[in-house]
This record gives C-alpha cells, sequence and structure tokens, in this order.
C-alpha cells in the first residue's frame, strides 16, 4: 500500500487515508486569460511515465494538502513536501537526483523566490 | 495477399476443420504475418490494440488503405484489450455516446462472420443495478433517452430481477436493489479473439503489424508528422494515429503537445470456475463493482480506480477489498469463492470520462483515446470512426463531437453513468 508521510503532522499515513487531488504546481489561469491557457489550467496535463508531483490531502488525518513526489513508472516515492512553495524544494529534487541522475527539472527558478510567507497572506 | 490468405486454411469454417483433421492439423498457418517494418507506410498507427486494429481494419475495408503498418511495443492485444472485463452495452445518456457505442454493439453483433474469426460475442442481456434513490431518477432518465436515441433498454423492478438473477439479494440494508435498466442486446464477447481477429483481417490485406517495437521518438517539420523512430528504426508516415490508451500522454509528448488526459490503475479478478449460476452481465456502480460469469464459470469481477497517476498495471489492494466487499452484501454466494488471479491496466481518463477521436496540433496527427475504463465495448465503433478521420483527414458524424475542442469550448459529453467506473 502506498504510503506517505504528512509534512504537517509528520505521521506516514496509508493510501487509505489520503486524498489524492491530481497533479501539483498548475499555473491558475481566470478570467482574463485566453482560452486556451484557461483550457490547459482546467484540463491539460503532463501525465508523465516517471517523476510526478502531485497534490495529497491527508483527509483522515490532520486535513492539510500537501506535495508529494513520485514515479508512476516505480511507485517509488521521493518524498513529500509543503504545499506553500511554488516549486518542488531542492531538498526534493536533491532526493530525485539521487535515484534518477539523468533527472532534469521542468521549471527555471524564478530569480527572487517567493518566500512562502507571502503565498499565505 | 500474404500467403495464409491464399492457402486451403485461409478461410476458417467446419470444412477447413474437417480438412485439417484428415492431416493431423498440419496446414494450420499462422494467423497473421510478422514482417519487418518497411521504410514509409501512408498510415501508421500506433497501438496494436483493439482499437488500433479496428482502425487499420476499416481503413482498409472502408476506405481502401491498405498500406498501413501498426506497431506495438509489447504482443498484440496485451495491453487493456486483454485485461477488461469484456462487458458490451450501449445505454447511454448523452446522444454523441449512445450513437459511437451503439454503432460498436451493432458492428459486435456481426463481428465473427465479418471477420470469419469467432470472437464469441454472447449478448446476453446487461443489467445496470440501482441501489440508491439517486441512480433510480437517473437510470430511468437514462431509459427515455435511450428510446429517443432508438437503443432499445427498459427499466425492470427488483421482482424481475429476482427471478433473472435467483443468486441476487435484493432487500439489503445497506444497498437495497430498487430496480435497473436493462440491456438485452448487451452482454460480452472473447477480448482476445477480437485483437486476434482483426489482426488477422488487417494481415490478411497486406498490412504490416509490428510487435516489440516501441515508439522512441516522433518527427515533425513545419507542424507536419515526418516518421516515428521506433526500436526497429525510422518509420516515415503521411499519416500517424496514436492510438495507445494508457501511454497515450507519453506519445503526445514525443509529438510536443499535451493531452487532457491522466493515466490510473483499473483492477479486475477472476474466481474458481464454479457451475452456471449468473447467465447476465451485472453492473453496480454504487458500489463500485460489476460480474459475470465466463464459459468456463469463473466470476468476473471488476472494481474501481485508484487516484492516483500510474503506470505499473497495479493497482491498490484496498480497492479491491472495497469491491468485494460491497459485492458480496448484493451477492452472498461470493463470499464462499476464491479468487484465481488479480490484474490491472492503465486507463486514460478525461476531464469529461468521454474519448477523445481527434486531429492534433501537430498536422496529420490524429489522437483516438480516453476511452477510459470502458474502451472494449467502443473498439468497433471506434476503429469505424476513427478509420473516417484519419482517412478524410476530418471526423464523420460518429467523430464529430469527440474533438479535442470541446475541451476549449466547454462542450463536454457529460456522462452521469460515467462515475469514472464502470462507462
Amino acid at each position: 500500500m502506498l504510503t506517505l508521510t504528512c509534512p504537517y503532522c509528520g505521521i506516514a499515513a496509508e493510501e487509505t487515508e489520503l486524498q489524492p487531488g491530481g497533479e501539483a504546481h498548475l499555473k491558475r489561469f481566470g478570467p482574463g486569460s485566453t482560452d486556451e491557457e484557461f483550457e490547459a489550467y482546467l484540463f491539460a496535463r503532463k501525465n508523465p511515465k516517471g517523476v510526478h508531483f502531485e497534490r495529497w490531502r491527508h483527509a483522515y488525518g490532520c486535513g492539510k494538502w500537501f506535495m508529494a513526489a513520485r514515479d508512476t513508472a516505480t511507485l517509488q516515492v521521493f518524498g513529500t513536501y509543503s504545499a506553500q512553495t511554488p516549486h518542488p524544494t531542492p531538498e526534493i529534487v536533491a532526493a530525485i537526483r539521487a535515484h534518477r541522475p539523468d533527472w532534469q527539472p521542468d521549471w527555471t527558478e524564478a530569480p527572487a523566490d517567493t518566500p512562502a510567507e507571502s503565498l499565505n497572506a | 495477399m500474404p500467403a495464409s490468405a491464399s492457402s486451403s486454411t485461409g478461410r476458417y469454417s467446419v470444412f477447413a476443420i474437417a480438412k485439417e483433421a484428415m492431416r493431423l492439423h498440419t496446414g494450420w498457418k499462422r494467423a497473421w504475418a510478422s514482417p519487418e517494418p518497411k521504410k514509409k507506410y501512408q498510415v501508421v498507427i500506433v497501438g496494436a490494440g483493439g482499437h488500433g486494429l479496428a482502425t487499420a481494419y476499416y481503413l482498409g475495408k472502408n476506405y481502401g488503405i491498405t498500406d498501413v503498418a501498426v506497431i506495438e511495443k509489447g504482443w498484440l492485444g496485451g495491453g487493456n484489450t486483454g485485461r477488461n472485463t469484456t462487458i458490451i452495452r450501449s445505454n447511454y445518456l448523452q446522444d454523441p455516446s449512445a450513437a459511437i457505442y451503439d454503432k460498436a454493439l451493432k458492428l459486435y453483433e456481426n463481428l465473427s462472420q465479418d471477420l470469419n474469426y469467432n470472437i464469441m460475442f454472447s449478448p446476453r442481456g446487461l443489467l445496470m443495478l440501482a441501489q440508491t434513490e439517486h441512480e433510480v431518477r437517473g437510470y430511468k432518465r437514462t431509459v427515455y433517452a435511450n428510446q429517443l436515441q432508438g437503443v432499445a433498454t427498459e427499466w425492470v423492478s427488483p421482482k424481475r430481477i429476482k427471478d433473472m438473477l435467483p443468486i441476487i439479494n435484493i432487500d439489503g440494508p445497506r444497498y437495497p436493489v430498487l430496480g435497473g435498466l436493462y440491456q438485452e442486446r448487451g452482454g460480452t464477447a472473447r477480448h482476445d479473439a477480437v485483437a486476434w481477429g482483426y489482426a488477422r483481417a488487417c494481415s490478411a490485406m497486406g498490412m504490416h503489424i509490428i510487435q516489440n517495437c516501441e515508439v522512441t521518438g516522433i518527427e515533425t517539420a513545419n507542424g507536419q508528422v515526418r516518421a516515428v523512430n521506433t526500436g526497429k528504426g525510422r518509420i516515415e508516415c503521411d499519416k500517424l494515429a496514436l492510438i495507445a490508451a494508457g501511454h497515450s500522454s507519453v506519445l503526445a509528448e514525443m509529438a510536443g503537445f499535451r493531452l487532457p488526459i491522466e493515466s490510473l490503475a483499473l483492477q479486475a479478478l477472476v474466481s474458481e470456475p464454479i457451475k452456471p449460476c449468473c447467465d447476465i452481465v451485472i453492473m453496480a456502480n454504487t458500489v463500485h463493482g460489476y460480474l459475470s460469469q465466463s464459459d468456463k464459470g469463473e466470476m468476473v469481477i471488476g472494481g474501481g480506480t485508484d487516484g492516483f497517476n500510474n503506470y505499473t498495471q497495479r493497482g491498490s489492494w484496498h480497492h479491491v477489498e472495497e469491491t468485494v466487499r460491497a459485492l458480496i452484501e448484493t451477492f452472498p454466494m461470493l463470499s464462499r469463492l476464491k479468487m484465481l488471479r488479480q490484474w490491472g491496466g492503465i486507463v486514460d481518463m478525461t476531464g469529461d470520462r468521454s474519448p477523445i477521436l481527434s486531429a492534433t496540433p501537430v498536422g496529420n496527427i490524429f489522437v483516438n483515446c480516453g476511452w477510459g475504463t470502458g474502451g472494449f465495448k467502443a473498439i468497433p465503433g471506434s476503429g469505424w470512426a476513427m478509420a473516417e478521420l484519419v482517412a478524410k483527414g476530418q471526423p464523420g458524424p460518429l467523430a464529430a463531437d469527440f474533438g479535442l475542442n470541446r475541451f476549449v469550448e466547454g462542450r463536454f459529453i457529460d456522462e452521469s453513468v460515467a462515475a469514472g467506473v464502470a462507462h
């Protein structure tokens, strides 16, 4: 059974305790965006065979949303991390690289990375 | 024409069996050829499952296009075509769904004769149980819609369900059977035989079926497809059809676009064989389980999908537990059965749980995917509609509503019966 450690309450939660929430780090497009951007935000998914970043909710625990890095081809879990980050954290990237040296992130770090506090505001 | 088509055993019949019996069955030929790929084909189809092979077959039969290669990374019919619970029905609420699934059902009815290959189509009747008040209203609405669509279905009472199926417990207490949606023409077929029959017919038309040939890249130039790179070399093509179910997103990424698809594991299991006790197909969507009895006597049970992206063809155990736990309340005798085998397939789920038959952002690349948890029943209709799309470059009436543009336009084909399970 899939086991993910909730980064908030620290509990190693079994799959039946968790609610899957799909691809993580989607950029939100709303009113004022083009039809194509809005469609991509709502429906288009990377759906990779390999490293996948996804949202989970500790539904039958603390109730909080968090992120997980997982390999969809092997079911290996690389780690979980806070949802208050625009990209996977450096620790997660390092954990993935430890197992997949050739893996490349497909995002570019913003020059001044948005601090988590401002996202919560 | 390959040699097998012109030999004495090219056409299967009772006379062929008798003739072969006289010579100790030494004259049977392979059902399809395994050629090396050519440098170029008019049409390359990626995926030799039911949908890919059916598309190839109707390209040849309906449009005379036989310069076709069907390439497959594993073995023919080894993906979802060989992993489903073989249910065939067309009792859908929305008109576009009813049209393509009923086309498929009508083609299934004569497919054994058409292909000269026994696909063991068994229209034993299909019953969808209503176990909540919401389902009662939903299925009655579907019955009315089906009458307008010309698809024969009826609403049946709990008493009649008990008469049809003595092993059922209609009293609940948690999930009482309140009635059902019955489609007399629904049933099952032998899933492998569907793939094998289409493959044999395609091979006889001179098409190439190339197994163990994984696509590693898709070459495009000026927004048009040029070729596919495979484990067996580069293959040029005028048109490319991607019909790879759970791996559609991987192929789309090679061609440089994204699909509104997520790949999930869906599981099924079979019991030990028992004497005949269930001569219709049962679907119980509230409890996420469906059930039929195979010709060998095994109870074939399908369950729900996992909720997370997965390419491993292994699902989570607790879904098996949930499925079986719910089914044994409605079918108490199942609790005494041992389960023989359990397996998973990777299903391609779209945002509205309806399929995609569409042109793509790349010229002359077409996709047929998104059949999710219910692709087997659609194979002949899907191939028929996809062949038209590939041959003409424009969708015909069956495929028109299933284009990718529906996600931009918000024109979804939202099946109420398509709850991500038993679709």
